[in-house]
């Protein structure tokens, strides 16, 4: 789950991390009043999950409160790569002598947390990898080992940071990644730290990603999901706790397994067609589940055809096929429908299925091959 | 022989008393009676689920049943105490079954796993186990499509494993073990541990590989193969799959430039391993190897 800005800013600086004074704003007239407490030197900032907000128009720097008022007119309800700015972030501009980038995050191959600190801040870290690597700096740690201000130091040096700047970060460091397991955290990241003239480290922007699956050990996380820039099919999809990707293509899939789906999406490209949507019913899917599945399926104006691959491990295919049958009924399902099902109770499944206008396939290159020539025949 | 189970192997399934715990502990059992000897449900000591008796704790059924092995069912909150338990009682094998775990949570077992003085092993999370065909099944692979032979299997996904599996004995060909490595960022072992397994084992005499997008797991196999004598077979799901996009297993997503198919699939072609473009493909070019 990723969360606003301001709601990182907000997380932050309950582990004493500093950020600039300000507020979050919904129209333009509450934009101009916090720019007036702020005495006029402001940034507007567009709240969405995206990143290139600057380069988009999405951040504008402002020296009175009618400015402000201006830029927030401008930014709210502006397109930024497809996502709708509903809330700025309006907060005092903080002029910085230099900026740093600080990162905790998860290390996949070396099964740990990562710590990443660069002298090179305000940029995309990726870039800085990529062209000065020499300015970064990576250390590794698990929450049995923690992470210490002195290691935090050692790393800040390590990266480069100026001497002064030193101290103040370690700590900060310290306390991102005691923020990063506690809150249960993917990625905590404050970029740029901006080092100010007097000597200050103040956390210029924050992005915080939460771990979906440790929501239950969170249960204020709730408040802070704002369901913005999804697709409202997905959006659907949640509400049913379905596990749905919307796709360009016209052909509905429905699988169980992921690796399973995603294979039988790339099938139906080699076979020259296009999947609708990934959907992955999961392991025992029952009746009901199929169900859901396929009135989803169908609230997708987009598709002309559905194919339903499943291979039965826990799942059991007569179980599917009561489902298909059940939904055909409930829905007045009018596509035409290809089904693959191997496995667990395979007979009593395709024998549920005869004398239906379901067409059946044996193997998933077959069912694509099916499903790609019903859809683009039209029939 | 095959890897990591073999006839030897005592399981206790903790959460035994749960509804895919106990369905699947018993079709554990039917693959072979010998290999499932405990249940655990912490406050159900002394019960039995259909003449496999549950304990309250893991140590017990390792003192008691002698199990070696944990196959673990319980719900995602308790996970990381199961998994800890085992190992801290004595089990070699912990294979974890169940999905949704914390980041955090796995992180921190993995970690205790490997400093906390034991050596113990654990497949998984979010997988469908391990098989080594007529000799022991831990977790919930379907047992009845497997067939013993030389191909070893490893996979990011259990579905899709059960395909290739499907179309392997089909045509004749049969597994040494079969192994769901999870579909989650983190897992307790990767395609490189069980390829250097599977280099090792009399049994095995060439490996398909079933990856995914998300991570560098594959590229790194790819690394390890160069240094291996068996020939590896690839497949990797996912190709269409747009970026940013979680595809359903948490593991499973391109984030900015890394995980990639293209660079998996670079990354095999470049050491010579052949990549199928379909699973019937993986069969076609197995059976030319064998």
């Amino acid at each position: 789950m990723k969360v606003h800005e301001y709601q990182a800013k907000e997380i932050m600086r309950r582990y004493g991390i500093a950020t600039p004074h300000g507020r979050v704003a919904e129209t333009p007239d509450e934009v101009y009043e916090i720019a007036s407490e702020l005495r006029g030197h402001a940034v507007v900032k567009a709240q969405v999950h995206v990143g290139g907000r600057g380069k988009a128009g999405g951040i504008s720097v402002v020296k009175t409160a009618e400015e402000a008022r201006d830029a927030a007119s401008r930014i709210l309800g502006m397109d930024i790569k497809g996502l709708t700015v509903r809330k700025v972030l309006v907060e005092q501009a903080v002029e910085a002598v230099k900026e740093y980038y600080l990162g905790v995050t998860v290390d996949r191959s070396r099964k740990s947390i990562a710590i990443i600190a660069s002298s090179e801040g305000g940029v995309d870290i990726e870039e800085v990898a990529a062209k000065t690597p020499e300015r970064i700096a990576k250390v590794w740690s698990t929450p049995r080992e923690g992470f210490m201000p002195w290691q935090a130091r050692a790393l800040a040096l390590a990266a480069g940071f100026d001497g002064s700047a030193v101290t103040q970060v370690g700590g900060y460091f310290s306390s991102l990644f005691r923020l990063f397991i506690q809150e249960d955290a993917e990625l905590a990241e404050i970029n740029p730290l901006m080092l100010t003239k007097d000597g200050k480290v103040v956390a210029a922007d924050a992005k915080i990603t939460l771990d979906d699956n440790a929501l239950f050990r969170h249960p204020g996380y709730g408040g802070l999901w704002e369901a913005e820039g999804d697709d409202p099919l997905e959006q659907e999809a949640r509400r049913r706790r379905l596990t749905y990707v919307k796709l360009n293509g016209d052909i509905g899939v429905i699988g169980n397994g992921a690796g399973l789906v995603m294979a039988t999406i790339d099938a139906i490209k080699a076979e020259g067609g296009e999947a609708a949507n990934f959907l992955d019913i999961g392991g025992g899917a029952r009746a009901e589940v199929v169900q859901n599945a396929l009135e989803l399926i169908l609230m997708d104006k987009g598709v002309k055809a559905i194919l339903i691959n499943v291979f039965g491990g826990i799942t059991r295919c007569d179980e599917v096929a009561q489902g298909l049958l059940k939904a055909i009924e409930s829905v007045n399902l009018d596509l035409p429908v290809v089904v693959r099902l191997v496995g667990t109770r395979e007979k009593e499944g395709r024998a549920l299925l005869r004398d239906t206008p379901v067409v059946t396939a044996d193997t998933m290159v077959d069912a694509a091959g099916r499903i790609v020539a019903i859809a683009g025949g039209g029939m | 022989m095959g890897i990591f189970v073999d006839k030897r192997t005592r399981i206790v399934v903790q959460g035994i008393t749960g509804r895919e715990g106990k369905f699947h502990a018993l079709r554990m059992r039917d693959y072979n009676p010998d290999t499932v000897v405990a249940g655990v449900t912490p406050g159900r000591g002394g019960q039995d689920v259909e003449g496999i008796p549950v304990f309250d704790t893991v140590a017990e059924a390792v003192e008691q049943r002698g199990a070696n092995t944990s196959c673990i069912f319980v719900p995602s909150r308790a996970a990381r105490d199961a998994v800890v338990e085992s190992f801290a009682s004595g089990i070699e094998l912990a294979v974890c079954i169940t999905e949704g775990i914390p980041t955090l949570d796995v992180i921190d077992m993995l970690d205790r796993a490997k400093n906390e003085g034991s050596r113990c092993r654990v497949i998984g999370p979010n997988c469908p186990g391990i098989i080594t065909c007529g000799e022991a099944s831990c977790g919930i692979m379907p047992g009845q499509i497997f067939q013993p032979g030389p191909v070893g299997v490893i996979s990011r996904s259990g579905t899709l494993t059960y395909e290739v599996v499907g179309l392997l004995s089909s045509r004749g060909i049969g597994q040494s073990t079969c192994i769901g490595i999870g579909g989650d960022p983190i897992i307790g072992t990767t395609f490189v541990d069980c390829l250097a397994a599977f280099e090792e084992d009399d049994a095995t005499s060439a490996v398909v590989l079933i990856g995914e997008i998300g991570g560098r797991d594959e590229e790194e196999a790819a690394a390890f193969i160069r240094s291996m004598a068996k020939p590896v077979v690839a497949f990797v799901s996912g190709r269409t799959a747009p970026p940013g996009k979680r595809m359903g297993h948490a593991g499973a997503i391109v984030s900015g430039s890394m995980g990639t198919a293209e660079s998996k699939v670079k990354a095999f072609m470049e050491v010579g391993v052949p990549v199928a473009d379909t699973v019937n493909e993986v069969v076609d070019i197995i059976s030319g190897l064998l």
